[in-house]
């Protein structure tokens, strides 16, 4: 697994609970074991660039993206999939992968910053 | 570096014209372009130089990023009012302003009410080209566009013409590709190509843009991915001078015929290239906050000679 910031526990309320139970329901077959692998997952910009740059995900994983610096930057999907607002600082970005794939996503102000989520049902 | 005598260019020096380009920054500093050949000397020095010809001058203001309020300049509003109240002092009044972009910092109405209200108090005529900054709204521009793109064509782009200068205004900040620079497109370049197609090569030109049109660093992003394609167009034209914001500081060159120019911005500083893990805005010691801040004066004068390169720092 990439080395992607996790949501704190303490974070997690019913928001979370009723996120995890809609995941749940839309991948039947994902186990209690793979549960983690949904886990929401944080991807930090800082310095114009996203880290981790390439992640890999489970079907169903809330993705946030969080922008950390002085210039508002955006979260936008190659295939056109999705597309954030302007993030200004400390703004999120939140969306919800659930169809296997590579996805790769670029902000449309510094189109030099680019990054991948890649979504995989197994884990290997 | 462009010959005096190079014979390609159609007609003589003084009738290809001289731009002179300065560029305050606090304690000051002069660019000077004569034929396509800049020097820098300290303002003091440029002041008790012997005065040219009567000049046309207009300004270059670039990167207000009016509502920008993060450590590297909290009122950024406050310090376009002081650039302003600067323009309103000098002793030639320039004929007009163009404004490269980033006009606002996130494309909000009361930001790009603000800045309009305060660049009015200048009593000139404005001329814009949108940075990435104002083109954020839902619209993706449309706001930027119903108050600056009046007579504009595409997303913004135009030419016009002001005491025999060709002024060309594009717009590289939009439908951005991922992984490039700045981007013209086709449909810009082709309406270039039109625009010029009929002028004497003698006319000076003008192009201004937000992003440079030549790569500074594309590791940031600092250049146009399409920008080789103006330089054609504008290959036989002799005196040819690309005005551009963006990158927060003054980088300039000349190749052959064409000279090359960023402006300072007047909200925040930004890195030179490659000196820092990011290209965003740079925090410096509150003191010395103006003296990377300014606005560019660029002067045309018929008739000069073209000067040497002479490069002085900044003095202070
Ligand atoms: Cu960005």
């Amino acid at each position: 697994m990439p080395s992607a910031q996790r949501l704190p526990r303490r974070l997690a309320g019913c928001g979370i609970a009723a996120i995890i139970l809609q995941i749940l329901a839309f991948t039947p077959a994902t186990a209690a074991a793979d549960r983690t692998l949904t886990d929401p997952v944080i991807i930090r910009i800082d310095n114009f660039t996203f880290a981790p740059q390439a992640l890999t995900v489970a079907p169903g994983t809330r993705v946030t993206w969080v922008n950390g610096d002085d210039i508002p930057h955006t979260v936008v999907a190659q295939n056109k999939l999705f597309r954030s607002k302007t993030l200004d600082t400390d703004d999120r970005f939140t969306f919800t992968f659930q169809a296997p794939g590579e996805y790769a996503y670029f902000c449309s102000l510094h189109p030099h910053m680019t990054g991948t989520v890649v979504v995989k049902a197994s884990t290997d | 570096m462009q010959h005096p005598d190079n014979p390609s260019a159609r007609g003589t020096m003084s009738r290809r014209g001289v731009l002179e380009c300065m560029t305050w920054a606090g304690t000051g500093l002069l660019w000077s372009l004569g034929g396509g050949v800049p020097s820098a000397m300290g303002l003091d020095r440029a002041l008790a130089a012997e005065a040219p010809p009567a000049p046309f001058t207009f300004l270059q203001i670039s990167d207000s990023h009016v509502g920008f309020n993060k450590p590297a300049n909290p009122d950024a509003l406050g310090t376009l009012r002081e650039a302003v109240a600067q323009i309103r002092r000098l002793p030639d009044k320039p004929a007009f302003i163009i404004h490269t972009g980033d006009i606002s910092h996130l494309s909000k109405d009361q930001e790009f009410d603000d800045a309009d209200q305060i660049l009015r108090e200048i009593g000139l005529p404005l001329f814009f080209v949108p940075g990435e900054h104002d083109l954020l709204d839902d619209g993706q521009g449309r706001s930027y566009l119903d108050r600056y793109g009046k007579g504009t064509r595409g997303a913004g782009w135009y030419s016009f013409e002001q005491q025999g200068v060709h002024f060309i205004g594009l717009v590289n900040v939009v439908d951005l590709k991922a992984g490039g620079l700045g981007n013209l497109g086709a449909d810009q370049l082709d309406w270039l190509e039109r625009d010029v197609a009929g002028l004497a090569s003698s006319m000076p030109i003008v192009v201004f843009a937000h992003i440079p049109l030549w790569t500074v660093y594309p590791e940031w992003g600092w250049g146009t991915q399409d920008g080789a394609r103006v330089l054609g167009c504008l290959k036989r034209f002799g005196s040819v001078t690309v005005l551009n914001g963006h990158i927060h500081q003054i980088i300039q060159k000349v190749e052959g015929n064409v000279a090359f120019h960023t402006a300072r911005s007047t909200a925040f500083p930004q890195p030179a290239p490659g000196t820092a893990p990011s290209p965003g805005p740079m925090k410096v010691p509150a003191g010395e906050l103006r003296r990377v801040l300014g606005i560019t004066s660029v002067r045309f004068v018929r008739g000069s000679e073209p000067l040497a390169i002479i490069d002085t720092p900044l003095a202070g």
